[in-house]
């Protein structure tokens, strides 16, 4: 009955796992800038939302991705609700991938993920700049991009591994 | 070609209006409701103004403790960075430290000669000091600012200045009734106007987003003046908002095309205490 209990506690555990490292990671705004590596940094809030979105958005309620984006604008300090609307422009191509994908590939999530940042970035930077009038480095951003880009395939093989933990507890 | 048409639409109807499993809201209804309160955001009514400062006192707290495991690693490789380069350190500072108290002896004559020279032409300059702890220090590449642990009901305003120690890092940006943000000297929209001493030349110092400042609107003729001085750059008062001749940074490189850049005395990756300076410069009649 024990070893029951202790299996659904672990099981919602691993269930609410992204949602906990989403808004872990909003609050703390991931991009180990503390390395102080010059221009090194990577959106890893993109990369969550993308592949849990892509992969089954029952881990990553949209919901929770709209509350995380506007922890995000306040932590940051730029206009409340931004974040939440580029948030959940990577949900919609992410939706609209699942939809007219038959048989998931890498390169193509690979690929599309870059279409998607650069999107989500180019909105972000062209309305920051023009209509908030917040100064914004532009090479930073693309450098931010390329190092989000090319980090996917690490994250990728982490979260298959706990997307994989979270299938076999869900089938026990 | 109909066909494939019809299947594009299917899938972006299928995508945004679709609940998913165990979603509670469409894509749709929430880009409406984010585009919605960036919208209201803009606006300043009085009432957003409360949810606003509501949702950043909540918010600001939740990231102090959130970010507490995050500050502890942080901290570490500060740490072991500091204890590596001890040696080196000590030597530097035990030299610094001999030439400081030479200097020191002729500015505590110069600190009782400027206070009998504004006592002569009546001027006094107020300052009101209060002291606030750093909650949230985000070193964001996109903006450089730190969050204070105190607001409105310590009478924190917008446009007080930072300082850390004696150096100026930064003006307040945004105040919540318990907290506020700080914008950094850093941070590529913060201009302010500078002095340069010893040469004499008013400038502005703005941020790049790095750990350094670059002095802008200079004339060409004093870039030159610019190279071969050991320039320290301090504020100017110009504005009115900080004190005139808080040490900010030093020029360390100047280029004529690319501009001086200026490296801040204070290491802004570092701060936990500071000071919330207001100042009033007048007559003292």
């Amino acid at each position: 009955m024990s070893s029951l209990n202790k299996n659904t506690i672990l099981k919602s555990l691993l269930f609410y796992l992204p949602i906990f490292i989403l808004f872990l990671s909003v609050f703390n705004e991931i991009d180990f800038n503390y390395l102080n590596i010059e221009y090194f940094s990577f959106n890893f809030v993109h990369i969550l939302i993308f592949y849990w979105t892509l992969k089954n958005p029952r881990y990553l309620s949209y919901g929770s991705i709209f509350l995380a984006g506007i922890v995000n604008d306040v932590v940051v300090g730029i206009p409340i609700g931004f974040s939440s609307f580029c948030y959940l422009l990577i949900c919609s191509v992410t939706a609209y991938l699942r939809n007219i994908t038959i048989t998931p590939n890498f390169i193509n999530d690979w690929v599309s993920f870059l279409f998607t940042i650069l999107l989500v970035n180019s909105i972000q930077v062209i309305s920051l700049d023009i209509i908030f009038s917040i100064e914004i480095n532009y090479m930073r951003y693309l450098i931010n991009s390329g190092f989000t880009f090319i980090l996917y395939p690490i994250f990728l093989v982490l979260f298959n591994l706990v997307e994989k933990k979270i299938t076999i507890q869900a089938n026990d | 070609m109909a066909s494939s048409r019809d299947d594009f639409v299917i899938a972006i109807r299928s995508a945004f209006l679709k609940k998913s499993y165990q979603q509670k809201f469409s894509l749709l209804t929430l880009i409406f409701l984010s585009l919605i309160v960036i919208i209201l955001g803009s606006f300043n009514f009085k009432a957003i103004q409360y949810i606003k400062i509501g949702i950043n006192e909540v918010i600001y707290r939740s990231s102090f403790i959130a970010s507490m495991p995050e500050n502890y690693f942080k901290d570490l490789n500060i740490k072991i960075g500091e204890h590596l380069n001890l040696y080196d350190q000590y030597k530097k500072n035990k030299l610094e430290l001999k030439k400081l108290k030479e200097k020191k002896l002729s500015n505590d004559f110069l600190i009782l000669e400027n206070n009998k020279l504004r006592e002569l032409i009546n001027e006094k300059i107020q300052s009101e000091d209060v002291y606030a702890k750093v909650l949230v220090d985000k070193d964001s590449p996109y903006l450089k600012s730190i969050i204070l642990n105190k607001g409105s009901k310590d009478n924190v305003k917008i446009g007080m200045a930072i300082v850390d120690k004696s150096y100026l890092v930064g003006k307040i940006i945004e105040v919540n009734y318990t907290n506020s943000r700080a914008l950094l000297l850093s941070d590529l929209n913060s201009k302010i106007p500078v002095l340069l001493e010893p040469i004499d030349i008013h400038a502005v110092l703005s941020g790049t987003g790095k750990n350094y400042g670059i002095i802008e609107y200079t004339k060409d003729e004093y870039k030159k003046k610019l190279s071969g001085n050991k320039i320290i750059v301090y504020t100017s008062g110009y504005g009115g908002l900080f004190k005139p001749g808080l040490p900010v940074g030093k020029i360390i490189t100047n280029d004529l095309s690319l501009g001086s850049k200026v490296s801040f005395f204070s290491d802004f990756r570092q701060l936990d205490y500071v000071k919330i300076v207001s100042y009033e410069i007048g007559s003292g009649n």
